[in-house]
């Protein structure tokens, strides 16, 4: 567990350099999202959540559900910086018959929890994982990311309703609030907002943060839940492409991948911070 | 005039009897607790009860979570809204993660007649059976439903099951075994092959009856398991019998006639007759009227069979 904020910022570089090289191998992969959601991957998976990469689907580990199930390339390679899948298997990314789809499978993947892909289905995942600890009495916990503009699909509101009913407060509920969705901004495309209001309305307690500090992120994690049967909602203000001048706040990058050449200009904004020499 | 039983009932008790025995067996349901006649499970599992209210999709989702953390969940929701409101959920969730979940999809088919096609449920084998790794199930009667079920809690994966609603008689011996994917067999005979299952079954038995009058035997194969099907009773049917009439509650688009189609066509090709509901919305009328109103009466299926019978006499 990473107790300093500047050592998650490592990791956290070291996931994008790695997210970059496995996009333009692939030639195919959702690099926005996928930068904007870095943070918060790097801080759960390397300081909060409870997990072991040799027993990964141990009975009280932490539920992690990425519900933005087309960012499966941050999540395959913070499973790989953690050691769940081997580092080098990122170079098979969306390639023939590997493990590492476009989206996440949790019978290929270990430390994957529920297969996503379709928008708005991880959040009712999350609610049944959750009502399962609550039935066992047991303290291990749900945590789901959510995109913003994936908020449109009902099937979340659902969900919504359910948790605050059933005082699920060993649920936290992260939305990556990038503003941006496949096709324009999400409040051209379909208003979200006023989306805290939303979720206090829904029973939720609500805090908003810098997705990108990890010193906030760190101390937002650790302190849930945020009240005492409620459900914590967490809107993670972030930017698609987050790290890379170019790619960062721009809904073309939604899908787009770097050539060669915008990588070799990608890692040298981001810069070798060290962490890891084989990059 | 023989006693007639609602297979929920059975339904009900094997899932409390099995919740005293397995902590992990919960129930998740649409506020269709007692359209499912679940009250008695909820009543002594008050905890073990998921009610999500009228929201099919957060149901079959968190039926899946609920897997996810070492519980056996039991949907209990009317069939029309579980598989047509719920099917990504169905698809994603369940099927492709391989969540151990039992979706049961309660008063199926035609079972709602007078209610009309929004609350039908007669495509709900099409879209289930057409979903890998699905296991897809239809009782025939209270006997086979309660050992099903039994089945079902022992069974580790997904799997969808329609328990209907329509008064049905006992039609299995009280010695009856179900097996899943194994097809039984209700009655010898091998001038021709009725093949049906769920609330239809004994519409063919009857058939057979009449069949017998007319100097044809019959057999009658009881196809409860939809996926993965029988496919050695099937072959045998059409090597050893000159034909196969399919019955069901059911579009015969995509449901048990297709399945049995798919292996005949690709094994022993021999006529059929596929009697379902012809590809339509259903008119207004009570169950038993409409099945009637569709040809599944035993006197029709008695005719559909002997003209296969008789187009493959030689000229």
């Amino acid at each position: 567990m990473l107790n300093d904020p500047r050592e998650l910022c490592a990791r956290a570089n070291s996931i994008r350099r790695r997210n970059l090289i496995m996009l333009n191998h692939a030639g195919l992969g959702h690099t926005g999202g996928d930068l904007s959601a870095t943070d918060i991957l790097a801080t759960l998976y390397f300081s909060i959540l409870n997990i072991d990469p040799q027993v990964p689907d141990k009975a009280d580990r932490d539920r992690f559900i990425l519900s933005k199930g087309h960012c499966s390339g941050v999540l395959y390679t913070t499973l790989a910086e953690a050691g769940f899948i081997p580092l080098a298997e990122l170079d098979t990314f969306m390639q023939p018959l590997s493990r590492l789809n476009g989206h996440p499978n949790r019978n290929k993947v270990p430390g994957v929890e529920t297969n996503t892909g379709a928008l708005g289905h991880g959040l009712p995942v999350a609610i049944g994982t959750a009502l399962a600890a609550k039935f066992d009495d047991a303290t291990w916990r749900t945590f789901v990311l959510t995109g913003d503009g994936e908020l449109q699909e009902g099937s979340n509101w659902e969900a919504a309703m359910a948790a605050a009913h059933y005082k699920l407060d060993d649920l936290v509920l992260i939305i990556d609030r990038n503003r941006l969705q496949q096709g324009d901004a999400t409040e051209r495309t379909m208003h979200l907002e006023p989306l805290a209001d939303k979720w206090r309305a829904f029973g939720w307690s609500v805090r908003e943060v810098d997705g990108h500090d990890h010193a906030v992120l760190l101390g937002t994690f650790r302190s849930v839940p945020f009240e005492l049967g409620k459900p914590s909602c967490v809107i993670a203000h972030t930017y698609k492409g987050q790290g890379v001048s170019f790619i960062r706040d721009r809904a073309e990058w939604h899908h787009r991948v770097p050539s060669k050449d915008e990588l070799t200009i990608a890692l040298e904004e981001l810069g070798d911070n060290g962490h890891d020499p084989a990059l | 005039m023989t006693q007639l039983f609602d297979c929920r009932d059975a339904f009900a008790n094997a899932l409390v009897s099995l919740a005293r025995a397995d902590r992990r067996i919960v129930t998740v349901v649409n506020d269709s607790i007692g359209s499912s006649k679940i009250t008695n499970f909820g009543e002594e599992f008050p905890g073990r009860l998921v009610n999500v209210g009228i929201a099919e999709q957060n149901m079959v989702g968190i039926a899946a979570g609920l897997a996810n953390g070492g519980k056996i969940p039991f949907v209990c929701a009317a069939s029309c809204f579980l598989t047509a409101r719920a099917l990504e959920q169905i698809k994603v969730d369940v099927a492709y993660s391989n969540a151990n979940v039992k979706l049961c999809g309660m008063s199926s088919g035609l079972a709602y007649g007078e209610l009309g096609p929004t609350h039908h449920s007669i495509e709900d084998l099409a879209w289930t059976r057409a979903i890998a790794n699905m296991t897809v199930i239809v009782p025939a009667d209270p006997i086979e439903t309660e050992q099903a079920i039994c089945a079902a809690a022992h069974f580790k994966g997904p799997m969808f099951l329609r328990i209907s609603r329509m008064p049905v008689p006992i039609i299995h011996a009280t010695d009856y075994h179900f097996e899943i994917g194994r097809a039984a067999c209700l009655r010898e005979g091998n001038d021709i092959t009725l093949i049906a299952n769920g609330t239809v079954v004994i519409r063919a038995l009857q058939a057979a009856m009449l069949l017998a009058e007319r100097g044809v035997q019959a057999r009658v194969l009881n196809l409860a398991t939809v996926r993965p099907i029988d496919r050695e009773a099937i072959v045998q049917a059409a090597t050893q019998t000159s034909g196969i009439v399919t019955l069901e509650e059911h579009t015969i688009f995509g449901g048990l006639g297709s399945a049995v189609a798919e292996v005949v066509v690709t094994t022993h090709p021999v006529p059929m007759r596929i009697l379902g509901i012809q590809g339509v919305f259903a008119p207004t009328g009570s169950a038993p009227w409409l099945l009637d109103y569709f040809g599944l009466t035993p006197i029709a299926i008695r005719d559909a069979a002997l003209e296969l019978i008789e187009a493959r006499q030689p000229v």
